[in-house]
């Protein structure tokens, strides 16, 4: 599947959001973060139950972004839902500042401290049991990058996820087919990807994953099957919205973002709103 | 030892709603009244140790208090990643109860053999570190376990060592015990090593030497105020411990040495910088290291002759 959704306003917004961040800390994982935005957005804008003023909120959902390098996007949702002053995006990744490069638990809205790949699932997993035992109505969202889940502890825990039926923990794949070095069939094939995680015992869908209705629709029908945890793939673009990225691994993360840079990806998302 | 710490865990469950207990694929039977009583709280997960981390850091993010059991290297090693970013970046109440800590399965192999877990968790921020060196004293420790604040490692030794913790003395997790007072040499020993430390005493008291022994059953945080007191007025330091030389119990003390400019001499006592492959007994690789009692009081009259030989001309 690949993906044909037009961005939206809204969607071009939060990529100028995370345009913001870009410029604020001269670096960030560019690619990671553009392809997340809609599944992101449809998270924190239409399906999980939270409080911005009481982050803690006992019967909140709990979403863990795994991809933890994404969190350019998370951090622009957070701010647009009110988690922080969106003041802060500008000095991400500056001393002592709120936001650095990987997501932690200091941060309001942010439900669980993450970069090294592979750990958010294995965590989500016990959340879930905590809102089993506890008799709470929590779900849990996991969203994981398609490079990260090489991690052989991403399968431990789907086998107890599995183990557990777990049906209120949704795990969502950001698969825009990159990881770092270059393609992910090139680099470590993960198909037939849906086969495995419904051999795993997971509910499983596919969508576009930069398609908000076809997202809010697939989030919306959470569990895929009753008593068993589910599994999204969404089907991305690396880079999506900034012409010159998308698809092109060397955008995977820029340690030095210059005035010329933000300038060149304001201007693609300028076009985008012009197209 | 460990049947007081794996039956300790129930008890507290009983007394604890927060208690949960996690196992990786243990033997049959183990915690079965626990299983019974209180399914919801049991979990036998596979051979999984990356994953058992990581849900016992959800299930404490939400309030639970995870008590994990598995074989030491395992709950060190393999799952290293997940105890830092999941359990200690977040400053969890999770607690690992390792099993065979030490050179307990020296016949099973360098695989099985924890001789690297001090060095291992003692890195980690907020991590507590404890070996008990009998079962009252791991009685004790899970006693207090509860309360430890942020995540906590006990190392669980082979079973049936001789009693020699005392209820009499004071017992806190973070407070090293002075179970006997310095003389010229002084012991510093951790987990069932106190004991051959207490035994090397004897046998240094027969060839006129006093030894003192100070037990560390906490090895992070040290105990550096007690440990540097009994120090104070000795010729030799020797710390004692069923770990590498590097990075566990002596290295930490000789930091707080350093760290305090105490020039006390030292002498650190484990096993050398190698895998073994010598598949004995606990006993026996404790021997050939030189851990046991007569390998222990032989060291220390080594390194007496060398200081001797240091001491100024008139001094």
């Amino acid at each position: 599947m690949t993906s044909t959704a037009e961005l939206d306003g809204r969607s071009i917004a939060l990529r100028g959001r995370i345009v913001d961040a870009l410029e604020g800390g001269r670096r960030g994982h560019v690619g990671a973060s553009l392809s997340l935005v809609e599944i992101i957005r449809v998270l924190y804008d239409d399906v999980l139950q939270l409080r911005p003023q009481e982050p803690r909120w006992r019967d909140r959902d709990r979403c863990i972004l795994s991809k933890g390098h994404g969190c350019l996007t998370l951090y622009a949702l957070l701010a647009e839902r009110g988690f922080f002053d969106p003041d802060e995006l500008l000095r991400q990744c500056t001393p002592g500042a709120l936001l650095g490069g990987h997501p932690d638990t200091r941060v309001p809205g942010v439900e669980a401290s993450t970069g090294a790949l592979g750990h958010g699932l294995a965590i989500g997993v016990g959340l879930a049991l905590a809102a089993r035992m506890q008799g709470r109505s929590s779900r849990t969202f996991v969203v994981m990058g398609d490079g990260e889940i090489n991690e052989g502890s991403v399968w431990e825990a789907a086998l107890s996820a599995s183990k557990h039926g777990l049906a209120s923990l949704t795990a969502i794949i950001d698969y825009n087919k990159l990881q770092s070095y270059g393609k992910v069939s090139e680099v470590l094939p993960l198909e037939p990807l849906a086969d495995k995680w419904r051999a795993f015992g997971f509910g499983v869908r596919e969508v576009d994953g930069h398609d908000v209705v076809a997202l809010r629709q697939a989030l919306g029908a959470v569990p895929f099957a009753a008593g068993r945890p589910s599994l999204l793939i969404a089907h991305t673009v690396k880079g999506r919205g900034i012409a010159a990225a998308e698809g092109d691994p060397a955008w995977h993360h820029k340690a030095s973002v210059d005035a010329k840079l933000v300038a060149q990806l304001r201007a693609a998302l300028a076009e985008r709103v012009h197209a | 030892m460990r049947k007081v710490a794996i039956n300790s865990i129930y008890e507290l469950a009983k007394r604890d709603p927060r208690v949960v207990f996690i196992g990786s694929d243990l033997g049959a039977g183990v915690l079965e009244a626990m299983r019974c009583e209180m399914p919801d709280r049991f979990f036998m997960e596979g051979v999984t140790e990356q994953a058992i981390i990581g849900i016992a850091a959800g299930l404490a993010m939400e309030g639970y208090v995870p008590y994990i059991n598995t074989i030491a290297t395992f709950l060190t090693r393999r799952c290293f990643e997940q105890l830092a970013v999941d359990v200690c970046m977040h400053h969890l109440p999770v607690r690992l109860i390792a099993s065979g800590g030490g050179a307990v399965y020296a016949p099973l192999g360098p695989t099985h053999m924890a001789l690297d877990d001090f060095a291992l968790l003692r890195t980690l921020p907020g991590m507590t570190v404890v070996a008990p060196c009998d079962a009252p004293e791991m009685a004790r420790t899970m006693d207090a376990s509860l309360d430890v604040d942020g995540p906590l490692y006990v190392r669980i030794a082979k079973g049936g060592d001789p009693v020699i913790s005392r209820a009499d003395l004071p017992f806190a997790l973070g407070r090293a015990v002075v179970l006997e007072a310095p003389g010229e040499v002084l012991f510093v020993g951790t987990g069932v090593m106190t004991t051959r430390a207490l035994d090397a005493r004897a046998l240094l008291a027969e060839r006129g030497v006093r030894a003192g022994v100070v037990h560390a059953h906490t090895v992070k945080p040290l105990d550096v105020e007690t440990i540097a007191a009994a120090a104070a007025r000795v010729q030799l330091v020797v710390t004692v411990e069923e770990h590498f030389r590097n990075g566990g119990l002596g290295t930490a003390v000789a930091e707080s040495f350093a760290d305090r400019g105490m020039t006390t001499p030292l002498v650190r006592c484990g096993f050398s910088d190698a895998y073994s492959y010598d598949f004995g007994s606990q006993e026996h690789v404790l021997e050939v290291a030189g851990l046991d009692p007569a390998g222990l009081a032989a060291t220390v009259m080594a390194a007496l002759s060398t200081c001797a030989q240091a001491v100024p001309v008139g001094a």
